[in-house]
């Protein structure tokens, strides 16, 4: 078990942190409860899960590593853990004892010295986990099912076996030759083989003390493999020792996690008989071990095709992994009275206006009220009831959006450019309001700046002693609690240790939630500006967060690479959503607020079910880490970007990619869709504001159900017939874009002198 | 993409040497090779992780650049010790040196003396991050305003005017697609060639809106009109403004009509302020003036070579016109001669002729050697120092010989003292020691002895400078506050200043109200960035210059033609990080006090200039000089 104990790093950090004080232990060992739970006991053991929806894999394998999971769980005296895994799984009560007791010697009598402590600690998880997992009702069946992933151990236990190292290169040169060879049809579906196949046997190489001959191969060989793979070949080469394989995150997520190939069966045959042919026992062992090839019907896919898919660490989805049903559809606006009467405005307009409004909310909500099929149930998740001040806020809402400008190719939006002057490079994160009249920013100095960009100063309530002096019963209570001595353009919230990655504005404006390197997630009163709640459970940099747009619910994702969900009234998360092979780089809620799109360095966007926490999409083709996510505002399609300076659209429904935008030369920070959806704009590092056609990348789409049922679309190169227009700044980049409810689009950055 | 980068890549590994080096340093002696080459490999790994993390704090602090923040995070992430102490003002604290075959990069910490810094006053706190906002767009087409990059790139100005086939102007790339409504930045290489090279360029008509119209009208105004403070403000606005490449035509237009009007009317100061006019134009560093050459080099040369440019040809200083004509002259044949143009060859041609044409008159003599000697010390030594003793004999005629007019005795005066200033220097680099008179007198004619002295002086200066740079070195804090007027006023408190928030601009604005700012004068390899608010009282104006690294160094400031008196050179030096000198209010001058000549081109124009204009002579003595040849000054005339 020494091995287990090496390479489990994370694991060992985790437990010591479970000493900590209880704030901190009882998000950390929530989270590892919920990972035990929601999918999978390899988050805990170095953040190696995988999706939840992967089919159960043949049973000996499965108890082999449950095993494996069952004795770690015991020597670090989680008997109590250990025992709902082993009920759970169905493993007989004296499965771990033969190899339990011999592996853990002394626990029973250590954890009996210390069983006090554990044990109440041990049951009052327990009792918070039975808790959640009532609320995610699938989570049992899950946890069954999430078990095909192999303990760190096994995986490098895997590598034992192996030929001769002078020969890999035979090996690997042999199949190249072959894969050379054959029609062209098929080349480009084997040639998927290379990356997974190279860095395998790199390691294998690397594990078994073959340094030279590593090298060697990683020379000569690294240069063939798709320049998007240069990331993780640069890690890869850095690699030589046998030592620094424990602990390297990256390296056990490629080990742990099958990489997914989709090939068309003939291709695969076609592999599969010229490796038997060979007898080319090593690559085939390779291929059944370490890979997962979705085997396909139909005509072999071309080279642009796969291109646009792969990228990603662990190869492209699964096809199954997009198969779940997804309630894409926006949830049904409340019914709310329009007061025509008391509008200072209707005044001076004639009578038709209060008339077409009427029209006006009808066609918006038109779907709404034959209930989109594709919509959610209103109550799938509970959402808070709407406040009077809320109503008033839909109100405004509504009047805007009647004066909202229309906009296509031909009527583009104004931009108005706020600069953040003199910010040193320190600007990290940028949000706006709904109904644009605040801006917050976060810096790397630690602090959160919110600006007032209407005439409207910010104010702070009055102090308790002060608050109870004013006179409670008259009408302007609202106004006469606010101190007018504290008006200012500008309020500085201190309070974060670290840079503030994420930033984000409640729907109602009372509240600011923000994220940062300190690994907490700080709730901000924008009525008194001080710090509300610190939520702690990452325990690592927090990249970003996001407020639900119905408000309570906020979901968060960083370093520690799961993202969780919030409700500002737990202080801990009611959610993990723990899938991810990286970093979470950005979050983003859907419109109806029952999904959740992380995007990671991963190189893959995934989707999450807020109901239960189930990833539902995995989206494959980015060649970089994602750093800007943004969902239209019909809820049914997906655009991101990423550092390799390319905008995906994805159709959410059939889970596939329908669209590439290239222009950018730079990381892509921000993406916006205008409210209507028309036009959606994307901020960069390369000081430009670009506006595509929206409308038309989704308008051309032909999406039938064989294009569906391949998971594979031809993209047409229109990237130039969709760019609207091209804004360069002077020297700033373009760090956040909001579309105010008229359409005009606010972008908003720091100026790099 | 990576294909090249990626042989490399593999393996990079400390060297043991750094293993031992580091190993002596904490005290432990006998180092075995094989735990040094372990302990490379091992460090190195473990270096490469932590940049690869520190690379993620990079990108998600929204910078190109790493710092050393980023990699005390990146330790903070693996549970290690952030370095401490390591906050650098600039972005690679290393220096480097090499020498005896080695190369070695070490960590530079310079001795500090404590009474330097109690007694220095405390730098003044730097500005507050603030808001601001304006129209980056509107309805899709982006505004020529002083906060958004000019509409077409001086490179794109530049392929537009050398090669005009490959250019296809916005708004005709492709006839369906409003692509072109906004600007083009999209290169429009490879477009031209799709469309075949038989593209007739189709007539485009200029028009300007009404707003360039009224800048148009204001600014040209300002620049010829009385008020010496308004012309300071109108040239700097044409010398930084970044929309004004659509109205180049009419400036060009502008100024060659003056001169062709002023020069017969003799109105000197007219033709300097049109100059002037020119050197902003020329300053500017979103214009690319070469279509106009055509329109502006007759204009610049009559204000060098004509007869006559004043009505009282012996009392005005017509001679600094000239010299700051020739000036401008050789700069813009140093920036757009090409091969096509051969704008340097025309020119030097037509100045030779009217110089070897025995009828010229003393004031286009004087203009023809101004031009020439300012192309530079090679066309001073193939065309100017072979006639030296033609001249000299002319100049003797003159001087010794029957008074014919006092306007001709200035005028071989002014020629004499050009002739030594400008030959001297180049006879001191090409001329071996030492310096005999009668030699002279028999090379040079009736110029030999002045020469020689002349040369002499330039040589004991040359030696003098090099030592006298290093040494007078002081820093004074900013004397005047010329290009911060309105921002001191607001950080004249102490504190820092508080932020203000510019509401959305609610119109567009052309004619941002200005502070005073003097123009500046921007030698081209310097960059001045401009930021303005245009939010009446509250506005600021911050001028960030970033002294290039020539310039820096001493040795190239050094000006050859120096042989006497003392003339301050000040050199602007952006302390620390550009991206804090653009914050903080305080600017730092380094003054260098250069030896010179009192007819040194450097010599401040105040004394020479007639009264009329000499208000405008020197921008509260600041001057920014720099030099690299004396061909190039690009010292502003005023």
């Amino acid at each position: 078990m020494a091995a287990v104990q090496g390479g489990m790093v994370d694991a060992k950090d985790e437990l010591d942190i479970k000493s900590e004080p209880p704030s901190d232990g009882f998000g950390n060992s929530n989270a590892n409860d919920g990972r035990l739970l929601s999918s999978s006991p390899g988050a805990g053991t170095g953040g190696t899960a995988t999706g939840n929806n992967k089919p159960a894999p043949g049973p000996p394998e499965e108890q082999q590593t449950l095993l494996a999971v069952l004795q770690f769980l015991k020597k670090s005296k989680l008997a109590e853990s250990a025992e709902i895994l082993r009920r759970e799984a169905g493993l007989p009560e004296d499965a771990l004892d033969p190899k339990g007791t011999d592996a853990s010697g002394s626990g029973p009598g250590l954890a009996a010295g210390s069983g006090q402590v554990d044990g109440v600690d041990a049951s009052s998880l327990l009792s918070r986990v039975t808790v959640s997992s009532s609320a995610a009702a699938q989570a049992p069946k899950k946890a069954a099912a999430g078990e095909d992933q192999p303990d760190v151990s096994v995986v490098l236990s895997a590598y034992s076996q192996q030929g001769d190292p002078s020969l890999y290169d035979a090996y690997y040169s042999g199949l190249k030759r072959f894969i050379e060879s054959v029609l062209d049809c098929h080349r480009a579906e084997l040639s998927q083989l290379f990356y997974p196949l190279f860095v395998h046997m790199y390691l294998e190489l690397v594990y078994n003390n073959n340094e030279s001959v590593a090298k060697a191969f990683f020379e000569k060989f690294s240069g063939d493999q798709e320049c998007y793979y240069e990331q993780d070949l640069r890690i890869l080469s850095s690699l030589t020792k046998k030592e620094h394989m424990k602990g390297n995150e990256t390296l056990l997520d490629f080990r742990t996690s099958k990489f997914v190939l989709r090939i068309s069966r003939d291709s695969y045959q076609l592999l599969k008989r010229h490796l038997q042919e060979r007898q080319n026992n090593q690559i085939w062992n390779i291929i059944q071990e370490h890979l997962y090839i979705d085997i396909f019907d139909g005509m072999p896919r071309s080279k642009s095709q796969i291109d646009a898919m792969s990228g990603s660490l662990a190869g492209e989805a699964r096809r199954e992994a997009n198969k779940a049903k997804v309630f894409y559809g926006l949830l049904k606006e409340p019914e709310i009275e329009l007061p025509l009467d008391d509008e200072d405005e209707e005044a001076e307009n004639e009578e038709g206006k209060p008339k077409k409004k009427k029209p006006k909310k009808d066609s918006m909500g038109s779907k709404s009220k034959k209930q989109d099929p594709n919509a959610p149930l209103q109550t799938r998740i509970p959402l808070p009831e709407l406040k009077d001040s809320d109503k008033l806020d839909k109100i405004m809402y509504m009047k805007e959006s009647t004066k909202r400008i229309r906009l296509g190719s031909d009527n583009l939006p104004s931009i108005c450019f706020y600069t953040f002057l003199n910010a040193y490079q320190g600007l990290t994160a940028v949000d706006v309001t709904d109904d644009s009249s605040l801006i917050a920013g976060g810096f790397a100095d630690s602090t959160v700046r919110v600006w007032s960009v209407t005439p409207k100063k910010l104010r702070k309530v009055k102090s308790a002693a002060d608050l109870n002096l004013i006179d409670k019963e008259s009408d302007d209570v609202l106004e006469r609690i606010m101190d007018e001595k504290t008006a200012s353009e500008l309020k500085i919230l201190y309070g974060h240790s670290g840079p503030v990655y994420g930033i984000s504005f409640s729907p109602d404006r009372n509240y600011l939630l923000s994220s940062s390197e300190d690994g907490t997630i700080r709730l901000w009163s924008l009525q008194t500006f001080t710090c509300l709640v610190g939520y702690k459970g990452h325990n690592y940099p927090v990249w970003d967060t996001q407020f639900s747009p119905y408000g309570y619910y906020f979901v968060s994702g960083g370093h520690d690479r799961v993202a969780r969900l919030w409700a500002t009234d737990h202080y801990q998360p009611l959610r993990i959503f723990a899938g991810h092979l990286a970093d979470i780089t950005c979050t983003r809620f859907h419109p109806n607020s029952n999904y959740v799109a992380t995007g990671s360095s991963d190189r893959t966007i995934r989707l999450w079910d807020v109901l239960n926490g189930n990833c539902v999409r995995i989206f494959t083709g980015h060649k970089g880490p994602i750093h800007a996510l943004a969902f239209s505002p019909n809820g049914k399609f997906l655009a991101s970007g990423a550092t390799d300076g390319r905008v995906l659209l994805w159709d959410i429904g059939h889970g596939l990619m329908v669209g590439e935008l290239k222009g950018h030369t730079d990381t892509i920070y921000s993406l916006r869709f205008s409210r209507d959806g028309e036009i959606l704009a994307s901020g960069s590092m390369d000081n430009t504001v670009r506006l595509w056609d929206a409308m038309k990348a989704f308008d051309d789409l032909e999406t039938d159900d064989f294009t569906a049922a391949t998971g594979h679309i031809h993209l047409q190169d229109n990237s130039q017939e969709l760019l609207l227009g091209t804004y360069m700044t002077k020297s700033t980049p373009v760090l956040h874009l909001h579309f105010t409810r008229r359409n005009l689009l606010l972008a908003a950055g720091a100026y790099n002198p | 993409m990576a294909e090249e980068r990626r042989q490399k890549q593999c393996s990079v590994v400390l060297p043991t040497e750094s293993m031992k080096a580091m190993a002596e340093s904490v005290g432990v002696g006998q180092l075995q090779e094989d735990s040094c080459v372990a302990l490379s490999e091992e460090v190195s790994y473990r270096i490469k992780e932590i940049a690869q993390d520190a690379l993620k704090f990079m990108h998600h602090g929204k910078r190109r650049k790493l710092t050393t923040s980023d990699i005390d995070n990146a330790l903070k992430l693996k549970n290690v010790e952030p370095l401490y102490g390591f906050q650098s003002q600039e972005f690679i604290p290393f220096r480097f040196a090499s020498g005896g075959g080695r190369e070695l990069h070490f960590y530079e910490e310079k001795e500090v003396d404590l009474s330097d810094i109690i007694n220095t006053p405390l730098p003044r706190v730097p500005l507050d991050v603030s808001l601001k906002a304006h129209w980056l767009s509107i309805e899709g087409v982006q505004p020529s305003i002083p906060e958004n990059p000019p509409p077409a790139s001086k490179e794109q100005q530049k392929t537009e005017s050398t090669e005009p086939l490959k250019v296809v102007k916005p708004g005709q790339e492709e006839k369906g697609t409003i692509q072109g409504k906004g600007q083009s930045t999209t290169t429009p290489d490879g477009k031209g060639k799709e469309k075949g090279l038989i593209r007739l360029k189709p007539r485009s008509t200029h028009e300007l809106s009404v707003e360039q119209q009224l800048y148009y009208k204001e600014i040209t105004e300002a620049c010829v009109g009385s008020c010496e403070a308004k012309r300071a403000e109108a040239l700097q606005s044409i010398a930084t403004d970044p929309g004004l490449y659509q109205m180049l035509p009419r400036f060009s237009t502008f100024i060659s009509e003056g001169v062709r009007v002023n020069v017969v009317q003799n109105n000197l100061a007219l033709l300097i302020y049109l100059m002037r006019m020119v050197k902003a134009l020329m300053d500017n560093p979103t214009l690319y003036l070469e279509k106009y050459l055509h329109e502006l080099i007759p204009a610049v040369v009559t204000c060098i070579v004509s007869k006559q440019l004043c009505l009282r040809p012996d009392v005005d200083n017509h001679w600094a016109l000239r010299d700051f004509a020739a000036r401008l002259m050789a700069q813009s044949c140093k920036t757009f001669s090409t091969t096509t143009n051969n704008i340097q060859s025309r020119v030097t041609k037509t100045l030779t002729k009217s110089l070897f044409d025995d009828k010229t008159q003393w004031t286009t003599r004087y203009g023809c050697i101004a031009g020439l000697a300012e192309l530079g010390a090679d066309v001073i030594k193939t065309l100017i120092l072979p006639r030296l003793t033609v001249e000299g004999a002319r100049i003797k005629a003159v001087m010794e010989g029957p008074v014919v007019s006092n306007i001709d005795k200035i005028g071989a005066e002014h020629v004499q003292t050009l002739l030594l200033k400008h030959c001297a220097s180049v006879i001191a680099k090409i001329r071996p020691q030492p310096d005999n008179v009668e030699q002279y007198r028999a090379e040079y004619g009736y110029l030999g002895p002045m020469l020689c002295s002349h040369v002499v002086k330039a040589r004991t200066q040359a030696t003098l400078q090099a030592q006298q740079v290093n040494r007078t070195t002081l820093t004074i804090t900013q004397p005047r506050p010329t290009l911060s007027v309105s921002q001191s006023g607001l950080t004249g408190s102490g504190g820092p200043r508080t932020p203000s928030i510019i509401k959305v601009p609610s119109s567009l604005t052309l004619m941002s109200p200005r502070p005073g700012t003097p123009s500046q004068p921007s030698p081209p390899a310097t960059k001045y960035i401009v930021m303005g608010t245009s939010a009446g009282a509250a506005s600021t104006q911050q001028v960030i210059t970033l002294s290039s690294s020539q310039s820096a160094s001493p040795v190239t400031s050094t000006v050859p033609s120096a042989t006497s008196t003392l003339q301050p050179l000040v050199k602007l030096e952006s302390g620390g990080t550009p991206g804090l000198t653009a914050s903080r209010p305080l600017q730092k001058y380094i003054v260098v006090s250069l030896p010179s000549s009192a007819s040194s081109s450097l010599e401040p124009k105040s004394s020479v200039l007639p009264t009329s204009i000499s208000s405008a002579s020197l921008d509260g003595g600041i001057k920014l000089e720099r030099s690299e040849s004396p061909g190039v000054s690009t010292q502003s005339p005023h």
